[in-house]
């Protein structure tokens, strides 16, 4: 069920990060969601894209170190204390995050949120349980 | 098949050998003295005459040349015959200073060709081969030697030159190449493109490379002998006792076999020029025993290594000289601490990256500071920086523990390093810049 994500290696120079969302606007690919981890000499780039497959020959053909990394995605309520309770959830389950991010969903009154865990299936089962919707990739770029 | 170019002399008793080199060091000694007024006077001032010069052992009364006494005679002052019997010159980047400029009569060529031949012949190679020679063509010495080594063996020689990666990938794959020669550092390049363009190392029809003129580690042979699917091996020259072909290396990847009738080997203590008993590294010194146009005596490579005896199951009774440790020119003294490029190098290799890195050492607040960068592979690249932070810190742990001194890692993407077709430059030394 885990949707896939674009990594991507981003080095710490003028111009990297244009390079790369130039290549996805001239291959009109459209961008959902976008989190950047930055160190000193290089950051990395994970997005969610509607056209996951093109971006990955387009990029990697273009000489941009990228690879797909699979994320849980889930749909939680658009309000004050909702992921405080969803982190709660995993919390409970002994699942720890090793990074997130959120994006509004594009129907509907709900946010998305993304979650880097070790174990996919086991946060999906403990999200569900608790009456989550676990998302797919369609549900993403809608 | 051949083993041997020329299995006489390269299987010649060490007694024979050395009465050989014996009586062509009196000959040679007698020649430059009476051709060349520079050495001339260097003789004269240590008060020796050639006729001192009775065995090979008084061979450590006569005087050293370095590369201070070539640019001092530069452009003709080291010439030993009338430059009408000179047919060719080749000459040394001249990035350390004042290029080298090396003459060469028709027998000067020879020899040096043959020198090359046998190294060929020692990769396994004959008239069946086809050779693609991918050093550079001109004035360095690596495109016309294996060029002429290879015609000497028969081979079908390819003569690429260096560059045009996608070329030489073609007529690879088109000729069938057997034999590659070329710098490491293009091996590697030429690996890694091969890689990329999904062509595996057993669909190409390589066999053997021969690869020399830069530094390389072991662990960057294996790497090569990977990437191509081939068996890699060593060859030693340097323009300035003619180009490569002065040392190869046989099947058994245990050091190079010196062409010893040609060349006569020592090893001393490059602090007092005491020559030292083999076994013992130092700096090697070559005299040119055959040479015509421009015969060095004693010149001083600044190449630190080892010599030995030892039997080599191959037949070769040749002295073997170790990979050298790196040019005394090539070490860097970083806080005190001397520091071979090549140590970093095998760390990396070691360690599961390519060689694709570079060196940077710079002066902050008075302090010396290490930056190695070095790329990071698609399979090594994860999704957080925890991981990756991980890495550059194990790396560093790595070198240190090699070094004795911190190194700064910075993991850069792949191709961001740029790549060589010739000698490579790794080390940018600022330091140097500020003086």
């Amino acid at each position: 069920m885990a949707i896939r994500q674009l990594t991507i290696f981003v080095e710490n120079k003028q111009g990297k990060l244009v390079e790369i969302t130039r290549l996805l606007a001239e291959n009109d690919i459209n961008m959902r969601a976008l989190s950047i981890a930055d160190t000193k000499d290089f950051g990395i780039l994970r997005l969610i894209v509607d056209d996951t497959d093109r971006a990955l020959v387009e990029l990697g053909e273009n000489g941009v170190m990228v690879k797909i990394t699979e994320v849980v995605a889930v749909e939680i309520p658009h309000r004050p204390g909702a992921l405080s309770k969803t982190l709660t959830v995993l919390a409970d389950a002994g699942i720890n995050v090793e990074y997130l991010y959120a994006f509004l969903a594009s129907k509907g009154q709900g946010a998305y949120v993304v979650l880097r865990v070790a174990d996919n299936k086991a946060a999906e089962k403990a999200l569900t349980k608790a009456g989550y919707l676990v998302l797919n990739d369609a549900d993403c770029i809608d | 098949m051949k083993r041997y170019y020329q299995k006489d002399i390269e299987t010649m008793p060490v007694e024979q050998i050395r009465a050989l080199q014996e009586e062509k060091l009196k000959k040679q000694v007698k020649h430059v003295y009476e051709h060349v007024p520079y050495y001339r006077d260097l003789m004269d001032k240590k008060g020796v005459k050639p006729e001192d010069i009775k065995t090979l052992d008084d061979i450590s009364k006569l005087p050293f040349i370095s590369k201070y006494d070539l640019r001092e005679t530069y452009p003709y002052g080291m010439l030993a015959v009338p430059l009408k019997d000179c047919v060719r010159i080749q000459s040394t980047s001249g990035t350390t200073g004042k290029r080298v400029i090396a003459y060469y009569t028709q027998h000067d060529i020879d020899l040096w060709e043959d020198c090359c031949a046998r190294a060929i012949v020692a990769a396994g190679g004959s008239d069946e081969d086809i050779v693609q020679v991918a050093y550079g063509y001109g004035l360095f010495t690596g495109g016309f030697g294996l060029n002429g080594g290879s015609h000497k063996v028969g081979s079908l020689t390819l003569p690429m030159s260096s560059g045009n990666t996608d070329r030489q990938i073609q007529f690879i794959q088109d000729l069938k190449a057997t034999i590659l020669c070329c710098t490491p550092s293009y091996a590697a390049y030429i690996g890694e493109s091969m890689k990329e363009r999904g062509i595996k190392p057993k669909d190409n029809t390589l066999r053997a490379g021969i690869f020399g003129a830069e530094p390389w580690t072991e662990e960057m042979r294996r790497d090569i002998e990977k990437s191509l699917g081939i068996k890699a091996y060593d060859i030693y020259g340097l323009t300035e006792t003619s180009g490569p072909g002065v040392a190869f290396e046989c099947e058994e990847q245990k050091g190079m076999h010196i062409n010893e009738d040609h060349f006569y080997a020592e090893i001393i203590d490059p602090e007092t020029g005491e020559v030292l008993p083999e076994g013992q590294e130092g700096e090697l010194v070559f005299t040119s025993l055959d040479k015509e146009a421009f015969p060095l005596l004693r010149y001083r490579t600044r190449d630190l290594c080892v010599l030995t005896r030892e039997k080599c199951s191959c037949g070769r009774t040749f002295i073997r000289m170790k990979k050298p440790r790196g040019r005394s020119d090539d070490m860097l003294i970083i806080r005190g601490v001397n520091v071979f490029p090549s140590q970093i190098e095998s760390v990396l290799l070691q360690e599961g990256y390519a060689p694709n890195y570079r060196i940077e050492i710079d002066r902050v607040n008075n302090t010396d500071t290490l930056d190695v960068y070095v790329e990071l592979s698609p399979d090594q690249f994860t999704d957080t920086v925890g991981a990756i932070t991980d890495m550059e810190r194990k790396l560093s742990a790595a070198i240190q523990a090699v070094l004795g001194i911190h190194p700064n890692i910075h993991l850069v993407a792949p191709k961001s390093i740029a790549r060589s077709e010739g000698k490579a430059v790794r080390v940018v030394d600022r330091r140097k810049l500020l003086d």
